[in-house]
């Protein structure tokens, strides 16, 4: 809904709030602009910064197309065509880490709406008491610490000697010997995505919360009244009440699908769970900048961006259709 | 609530027991990691070596917190990631107020101009590469500034800010303007007192992703040992064992920690990078569930 009412606001909603002055001629124009002298002072300066810092980078793709090499100047460079994209979809190691990319980002988006919308919903059941402030306090709590602190803390939890899950498992003797959980790979999802709930939950479950304060009570007096229990009315009240809001967050999400971004992965990885760990942000990473293969790393980048503005649109404009939900 | 209209009944209260019951387990699995590392950092570091330590330090000390403070390289990360958070939430505070002050007054020309302008950036951006030849060309690669200056505008703080501002009553600008007050008199003086709310979320967003951000100083400055920030410090240290190359197995690595570094000395740097932003967040919580709502209200 925050993205909803940004792009709108942003940029047309506003519109009709007050009618346009007539076109005027060109004096009339640099009338304005001194008139709105000050409006100007306080944004160009930003615009200027905007374009350098976002949009000068995006002119950076036509690296793609070329050899880059570091010590010519751009208009020295040799064109190369789609030859490094050619060469990227013909490397194994691209479908390895695209596997990893959307394994994890799919297992992402299934537990990171399930689990805030279910945490929002028990809350919500707990009704303005000491405990509910407390539970909700210390569940924000792990969103504030970086991936580096959470990554530290994933080692100490899962290590073999004292780590409390290995310690667990074994005094429940559901297994004799620790298992070494952070050095085989088929692991590795799995610790990644509990690490993400563990992390973000709390904080996620803030907006369906909001959003659940917003549906009318007396639907659940209602309810109350047909003879309704607290799940019944969780499943037919809640969660249609809280449905734009998750729609709108879904399609945001399905846009990062593929740029998940890296940050997680590279705090739990290690050399031993590579082929489960790598992802498309680390690979442009490894390849663009620490071989400095400049081009083929930005081919990596420049795939990654076009996907996800392609599932973007694409989510937006299938929901569009089917629920009448958008955010463009 | 309805009162004794409604007798509970047994299936309410299985209900009850099993939400306060899952409740509690999310709290404690949520806090015992944090209690383990403080646990862990104030037990003698020899004696954690011996495992089995939980919630309590079974040999208090206070010598791993001694020693890390006069390890010169953690005093002077320390400095910078004050100075980063400072001066980077301040910065992205009056960009972002300012940006969102002229995109909320309707009768600005280059208003549907600028909004677009910064929308776009929300789903296109140039990636790692272009991003890093950027910074090298511009110098900024082996500075304080490159904390600073490319992240310094973001879209989405302008855009909250400004649905703030736009519920705020009109006819305040409009009795300062016929005082005589300028654009710029207005915000400053009437907005931004008003905003207050909407920016201590916003300076709570930004000193969190600030004080947290570690990949800038690993890509940028890693080697500049007077600009390193405290999370690029901790990464170094724990990373002296979980994440060494030449990591074959269990014994290996007990070992690389008794040289390296001790896990007591590992977890009080893990305590003093996490709790000075752990300080801060509860004094703004309130602030911070209305600002994350703001949209959906609005919506």
């Amino acid at each position: 809904m925050i993205v909803k009412a940004l792009t709108e606001n942003g940029v047309t909603a506003n519109e009709s709030v007050t009618p346009r002055p007539p076109a005027k001629r060109n004096s009339g124009f640099w009338k304005s602009v001194l008139q709105q002298k000050y409006l100007y002072l306080m944004s160009l300066p930003f615009v200027i910064w905007v374009f350098i810092f976002s949009y000068v980078p995006i002119w950076g793709w036509l690296m793609a197309f070329q050899n880059y090499k570091p010590a010519k100047s751009f208009g020295e460079q040799k064109w190369v065509g789609l030859d490094n994209f050619k060469e990227l979809f013909h490397d194994e190691r691209f479908y390895l880490v695209l596997r990893n990319t959307l394994s994890m980002s799919v297992l992402g988006l299934i537990f990171g709406f399930v689990v805030p919308i279910t945490f929002a919903i028990m809350l919500n059941e707990l009704r303005g008491s000491i405990f509910k402030r407390t539970v909700q306090t210390v569940s924000y709590l792990p969103h504030f610490v970086s991936w580096v602190v959470v990554g530290g803390i994933v080692y100490k939890t899962l290590a073999i000697d004292g780590g409390i899950v290995n310690d667990l498992l074994m005094w429940l003797h559901i297994t004799d010997e620790p298992i070494q959980f952070m050095a085989q790979g088929k692991y590795f999802w799995g610790i990644l995505t509990a690490s993400d709930i563990w992390k973000e939950t709390g904080w996620g479950a803030i907006i369906y919360l909001a959003a659940i304060t917003g549906i009318d009570k007396e639907l659940y007096e209602a309810a109350k009244v047909d003879g309704a229990g607290r799940i019944k009315q969780a499943f037919n009240i809640t969660l249609p009440g809280i449905r734009s809001t998750v729609m709108v967050l879904l399609i945001m999400n399905i846009g990062h699908l593929i740029g998940i971004g890296f940050e997680k992965q590279f705090q739990l990885q290690n050399n031993l769970v590579t082929d489960y760990s790598e992802v498309l942000d680390l690979y442009a990473l490894k390849y663009g900048i620490q071989i400095m293969r400049f081009s083929y790393g930005t081919a990596i980048s420049m795939f990654t961006s076009v996907v996800s503005v392609i599932l973007l649109f694409t989510a937006n404009g299938l929901m569009k259709k089917f629920t009448k939900e958008s955010i463009m | 609530m309805g009162g004794k209209a409604f007798q509970m009944t047994k299936g309410e209260r299985a209900f009850d027991i099993f939400l306060y019951t899952a409740l509690t387990l999310i709290m404690i699995v949520t806090l015992y990691p944090f209690l383990n590392v403080l646990a862990i950092s104030f037990n003698e570091s020899t004696d954690t070596v011996r495992g089995g330590i939980y919630i309590f330090p079974r040999a208090w000390t206070l010598e791993n917190y001694q020693r890390i403070f006069s390890y010169t390289g953690l005093i002077q990360g320390f400095k910078i990631s004050i100075l980063r958070t400072l001066s980077g939430t301040l910065l992205g505070l009056i960009s972002a107020s300012m940006l969102a002050f002229t995109l909320s007054r309707p009768e600005f020309k280059a208003r549907k101009f600028i909004s677009t302008f910064l929308a776009l950036t929300m789903y296109f951006s140039g990636g790692m590469v272009p991003m890093y030849i950027l910074m090298k060309d511009l110098n900024l690669i082996g500075t304080f500034w490159i904390y600073i200056l490319p992240g310094m505008v973001s879209a989405f703080n302008v855009f909250i800010i400004r649905s703030f501002m736009d519920g705020l009553p009109f006819a305040l600008q409009e009795s300062a303007k016929l005082d005589g007050a300028n654009d710029f008199m207005i915000f400053y003086k009437i907005i931004l007192p008003l905003c207050k709310p909407v920016l201590a979320t916003i300076a709570l967003f930004l000193a969190v992703g600030q004080w947290n951000e570690w990949f800038t100083t690993y890509l940028y400055n890693g080697n500049k040992p007077h600009l390193t920030t405290l999370q690029y410090e901790l990464m170094k240290v724990l990373s002296s064992t979980n994440q060494g190359s030449g990591m074959v197995n269990a014994n290996d690595m007990a070992r690389q920690m008794a040289q390296i570094s001790p896990e007591s000395i590992k977890m009080a740097i893990t305590i003093v990078v996490t709790v000075p932003i752990l300080v801060v967040y509860p004094f703004l919580q309130k602030y911070f569930v209305g600002g994350m709502t703001l949209g959906a209200v609005k919506a």
